[in-house]
């Protein structure tokens, strides 16, 4: 059985994410403690809120320059997946930009509105796979994953799927053991319920 | 949500009792509804919050996106209905009450969880006015604002999804309010929900397809089993309106 290790990144609503891992008959544990995340099997990287606040907590619970050094597999969600970035402009002064956690590289920007395009990105979106990934077992051209976002990783190599928003977004990101989902698995019916059993078999 | 019950109310006056929260809820869920609102319509005129304990239970069966609407007056009351699990948070008479209230729920939570609900009804005029205490007939009246500076006012503090609940539609099934809605969706960056009206599947087709709204909320036609959602997605589908089926 799975072993979760949920990083505790402040903010609100663990609580769907920790259902869904349960209806999935994974054992799942929201934690700060380093070395809690360090035994576990799996760790995810939850994120609601901003990055700035998000990475402020990380930071005074000295996991800033720690979460890097885990070898197992890490799922970011959201949020969490920018944080694995090196920057955002999710920044407390406009003028500035939040310094993240650097396993994967480049600048996460805002996402412009557009007519057809309100910002934020709400909704369910199919993926286009880019890069094959254990995490995509399962899932077919007709699934969608739901998303809700204003900020936007960005183009590289890292990038595994994309999404269509007016312009591809990417969608699911890797480097190494790290990964990163921009939608919301645990709310994303049973598409999302693959998506996370994939992570947890990985 | 009243008392636990799930209810539902034509024209915003006599609400009656359609079935149990969960039963509902997984009902939805699993004919492919792809978000859940549920509206404590008792909250906001009583003065009182939402029982919360309601809210985890239906997290708990649900692996769609809900939203809680109704006595959400403050940061520790959005926080306490978050963490129970809803994936926003919708508040309406609260907001015309205390606006600054968008900012901190905005900067607190992020705006992606701020929905900022507003029942407008069309005026003899022709121009659109907010509407306040609209779940309690007696005490429901024009709150004095414009729609349109309203809806403009919302985004700049931050709300991240407007649901518009068009008043003279609501429960009455003749379609939704396509003029007043695109007249809303021209000011709008964010997201917007058309709310009220919907009778048939042509009205969610017409709305999709004069752009009027990015996404249709609809209850009496789906409580009532008057429209399956299955067979609207499908329809819509077939009408080149993209849906997740």
């Amino acid at each position: 059985m799975a072993d979760v290790a949920v990083i505790d990144s402040g903010g609100a609503n663990l609580a769907s994410l920790l259902h869904a891992l349960r209806r999935l008959g994974a054992h799942a544990e929201v934690t700060s403690d380093f070395a809690r995340m360090q035994s576990a099997s799996h760790v995810l990287l939850p994120g609601v809120g901003a990055a700035f606040d998000a990475m402020a907590r990380l930071r005074s619970a000295g996991l800033a320059e720690r979460i890097p050094t885990l070898r197992q597999p890490l799922l970011g969600i959201c949020l969490g997946m920018q944080l694995l970035f090196e920057t955002s402009a999710e920044a407390a002064d406009s003028q500035q930009a939040t310094r993240c956690l650097g396993v994967l590289p480049g600048h996460v920007s805002r996402l412009s509105a557009d007519a057809d395009h309100p910002v934020p990105h709400m909704g369910w979106n199919r993926l286009t796979l880019l890069q094959t990934d254990p995490l995509f077992a399962g899932l077919g051209a007709d699934d969608y994953l739901y998303f809700v976002h204003s900020y936007v990783a960005p183009a590289s190599d890292a990038v595994l799927a994309v999404a269509d928003y007016g312009r591809p977004i990417p969608a699911v990101v890797r480097g190494g053991n790290f990964r990163g989902v921009q939608f919301h698995p645990e709310r994303s019916a049973k598409a999302g319920a693959r998506l996370l059993a994939n992570f947890l078999a990985l | 949500m009243r008392d636990g019950q799930v209810v539902k109310g034509v024209r915003f006056r006599d609400h009656r009792v359609v079935g149990d929260i969960l039963e509902l809820a997984a009902r939805y869920r699993d004919e492919g509804a792809d978000e859940l609102v549920f509206y404590d319509i008792t909250a906001s005129p009583e003065g009182r919050s939402v029982d919360r304990a309601w809210i985890e239970r239906v997290a708990s069966v649900l692996d769609i996106p809900f939203c809680v609407a109704g006595g959400i007056r403050s940061e520790a009351d959005a926080e306490a209905v978050l963490n129970a699990g809803a994936e926003k948070i919708s508040i309406n008479t609260p907001a015309l009450a205390d606006p600054p209230l968008i900012e901190r729920l905005a900067r607190r939570f992020g705006s992606q969880c701020v929905v900022v609900g507003i029942d407008s009804q069309t005026l003899p005029d022709g121009r659109f006015a907010v509407y306040q205490f609209t779940g309690d007939p007696d005490r429901s009246r024009d709150s004095g604002r414009d729609t349109l500076a309203w809806v403009d006012e919302v985004q700049a503090r931050g709300a991240g999804e407007i649901v518009l609940n068009c008043m003279a539609s609501d429960g009455v099934r003749r379609g939704y309010d396509l003029p007043q809605l695109k007249a809303v969706r021209a000011r709008c960056s964010v997201p917007l929900v058309a709310s009220g009206g919907a009778g048939a599947p042509e009205h969610f087709l017409k709305l999709f397809e004069q752009k009027a709204a990015d996404a249709a909320l609809a209850a009496s036609v789906f409580h009532s089993g008057q429209i399956a959602i299955p067979d609207l997605k499908r329809y819509l589908r077939e009408h080149h309106v993209e849906v997740r089926l």
